[in-house]
């Protein structure tokens, strides 16, 4: 499975949001590879992940894309990211 | 925390500014870019890039209640890897539909994607407990700032 976290430059809050996944998907007990990526380059990269994981403000400036998005408001909560994700991942199945 | 890539590190005293004044969210980005040129890490024209950031992408910058992680790319206005610090006396707006007001902005200067990662998480730590943060925005100066996140031992990361 692949999840690529999307901020706008690909330096700061993605790689935040980054850790913050990993830490999530080690308490839900599932294995991932998590890659950063910004908002420019995030639809090619978007090709190969099952997941996007991004802001609100910038969840509706990636367009039509065919993993599915999880969007999170507040990057430095594990809680809400492992809440969040857990939901998706069950929603897939 | 004494290496100079970590938290602290990157976060010199001259870079921390405590209960400033800001008249709107540029002139807030501002303020912290101040910080930047102060320490080195980087020019005038990293304010004027992490403001258009905003205006290009929108306030997704700001990534919890009340906390906004001031940024651009890296560019030649970047000429170290640094942290500045901004707690303002009254918050302000960046237009975030769930986060706002702003009443820490955190500067952030990259020379690439990967010197500063463990920094950033230990900041992403440090800020995550609603409580530390409000303590970190209301601290009266920058060496009380500076003294709350040495006392912080962020967990190793796996």
């Amino acid at each position: 499975m692949k999840i690529l976290t999307v901020c706008g430059m690909g330096v700061g809050s993605s790689i935040i949001l980054k850790m913050n996944v990993e830490k999530a998907l080690r308490r839900l007990g599932v294995t991932a590879d998590v890659e950063v990526a910004d908002i420019g380059t995030a639809r090619g990269a978007a090709a190969t992940a099952d997941y996007i994981v991004t802001s609100g403000e910038l969840a509706p400036q990636l367009g039509e894309v065919k993993a599915r998005i999880v969007v999170i408001d507040n990057l430095v909560n594990v809680d809400l990211i492992a809440d969040s994700l857990g939901a998706a991942l069950r929603e897939a199945g | 925390m004494s290496d100079k890539l970590s938290l602290l590190g990157l976060l010199p005293e001259q870079s921390v500014l405590v209960n400033a004044s800001a008249s709107d969210w540029r002139s807030a980005i501002r303020l912290a870019g101040e910080g930047l040129i102060l320490s080195g890490a980087a020019t005038a024209d990293y304010s004027d890039e992490m403001i258009a950031t905003v205006e290009e992408l929108g306030p997704y910058i700001v990534i919890a209640p009340g906390l906004a992680l001031a940024h651009s790319r890296p560019s030649p206005a970047v000429r170290a890897t640094g942290l500045s610090w901004v707690s303002l006396r009254t918050p302000v707006r960046f237009g975030h539909q769930d986060n706002d007001p702003v009443r820490l902005v955190v500067g952030l200067a990259a020379t690439d994607h990967s010197q500063h990662t463990a920094a950033l998480g230990g900041l992403a730590q440090l800020l995550a407990d609603p409580a530390r943060l409000a303590e970190l925005a209301a601290a009266p100066d920058a060496a009380t700032v500076r003294r709350l996140i040495s006392n912080f031992e962020p967990e190793v990361q796996s």
